[in-house]
């Protein structure tokens, strides 16, 4: 099991059966092949579909029919197609239960910064700021460090997405809260020891007397 | 409403002109019309869009071109050419958060002086712009857009314009057509008044000028 995959599946824990559910491009997709059995959930797609499920196979790709990254998809049971005022009202009102997202960093006070490395990368931020700030539960599914960097940061250097406080970061070595307190180590990958976590995180983390094991 | 060519709706939109054109990563955009708007080279277009795919595709055939000087988009991730042109100065971008990019289209659309957003709030996004606070909580306030041509797609129309969209390439294009001057739909089909049932339009004819229908194929 890779990195990704560790996260996917530890991130799919937390959805419950019924719950309207957007997951980001990349790393967050793959949260949908990790599904409890008896956890059936609603996929938004932000351009505009509700009930997205992979497409069933290849032949049938239609134009009309897409992700938010433009690749084609299915639909299931339920399905139902929304312009994007729509969409986006689901997002920002409150309607969306979880939105699941990559991150570049996450900093003490829970902040996420995920759209914009200055000077490098400038790819706007499509969704990510109205999901961040409205959704009802945000889960940052990203890597603990990049080229060898913490992205768990004491103060994110990168700009932020939203000001609004993350629920849960679930890395590939830890999953951790983020509390009027500050970061709280909640889970350790199996084999991982809470000094490897805070060795491999610039942010401080609360250790509590009883630190889980990551399931998955 | 009258039925034109994708030709003749080129020829009409002059240099300059401020464009809202529907689509996402290419589903849901009039190609035919882009490409007519290529091949004429229309030029200093503002081009309000979601985002503007990729090289080669949909709205990203205009960036190639160079036509458009400046862009009111939500992404451009998926379009190295639109991220080269902006960073070398020869393109304009004003970069949305998706959601207030439809609701500043709304609002142009609706009558609406603006809305106001937690979306942005503390960001990069909030610069320049008034916050407002309601019971207690930080908005932004997001003016109208508006511009002189809609540039829409749908899967079909009836004879009077009453329009229907295809799934996920609805999304900006309903409410694109309610926020321009003149509004084009290109369409994949035309039906007869009645085929489409009154409580399955999605944009009401009243606010379609032009329709573009597939070229006829017996020449």
């Amino acid at each position: 099991m890779d990195d990704k995959d560790i996260i996917a599946r530890r991130v799919a824990l937390e959805l419950r059966d019924g719950q309207l559910v957007n997951l980001g491009i990349g790393l967050p997709t793959q949260v949908a092949h990790h599904l409890p059995p008896g956890v059936n959930v609603f996929f938004q797609s932000e351009n505009g579909l509700i009930g997205m499920l992979p497409l069933p196979e290849e032949g049938f790709a239609w134009a009309d029919l897409t992700d938010a990254g433009g690749r084609p998809v299915g639909a299931g049971p339920g399905a139902c197609a929304i312009d994007s005022a729509m969409s986006f009202g689901l997002i920002r009102g409150g309607h969306l239960d979880v939105t699941v997202l990559g991150g570049l960093q996450v900093d003490e006070k829970g902040q996420l910064a995920n759209w914009l490395v200055p000077g490098v990368m400038v790819p706007g931020m499509g969704g990510a700021m109205d999901l961040v700030t409205g959704a009802r539960r945000v889960i940052v599914a990203m890597t603990h460090a990049a080229k060898g960097a913490s992205k768990i940061v004491r103060r994110c250097t990168m700009p932020l997405t939203s000001v609004r406080r993350v629920d849960l970061i679930v890395t590939e070595l830890a999953v951790i809260e983020p509390t009027d307190e500050g970061l709280v180590l909640r889970e350790t990958a199996p084999g991982v020891t809470v000094e490897q976590v805070l060795h491999a995180t610039a942010a401080r983390l609360h250790v509590p007397a009883t630190v889980g094991t990551m399931r998955g | 409403m009258k039925p034109a060519q994708a030709a003749d709706i080129a020829e009409r939109i002059p240099d300059g002109a401020t464009l809202m054109i529907g689509g996402f990563i290419g589903a849901g955009t009039p190609q035919r019309l882009v490409d007519e708007l290529v091949r004429r080279g229309r030029r200093e277009l503002t081009v309000i869009a979601n985002d503007t795919a990729r090289p080669g595709i949909g709205i990203g055939k205009l960036i190639d071109a160079r036509l458009v000087r400046r862009l009111v988009t939500s992404h451009i991730g998926t379009n190295p050419e639109t991220q080269r042109q902006m960073i070398a100065g020869e393109l304009q971008v004003e970069l949305v958060p998706q959601g207030t990019l439809v609701e500043r289209i709304r609002c142009g659309g609706f009558g609406l002086g603006g809305v106001l957003t937690p979306t942005g709030v503390g960001t990069l996004a909030a610069q320049g712009k008034r916050m407002i606070e309601i019971d207690g909580s930080a908005f932004l306030l997001e003016l109208p857009l508006k511009a002189d041509f809609a540039l829409i797609n749908a899967r079909r129309a009836d004879y009077l314009g009453n329009l229907e969209y295809a799934l996920t390439s609805r999304n900006f294009n309903p409410v694109m057509a309610m926020a321009a001057t003149t509004v084009i739909a290109e369409v994949d089909d035309v039906v007869p008044v009645g085929v489409i049932p009154p409580d399955a339009v999605m944009t009401p004819h009243v606010l379609v000028h032009y329709l573009v229908c597939k070229e006829r194929s017996d020449g």
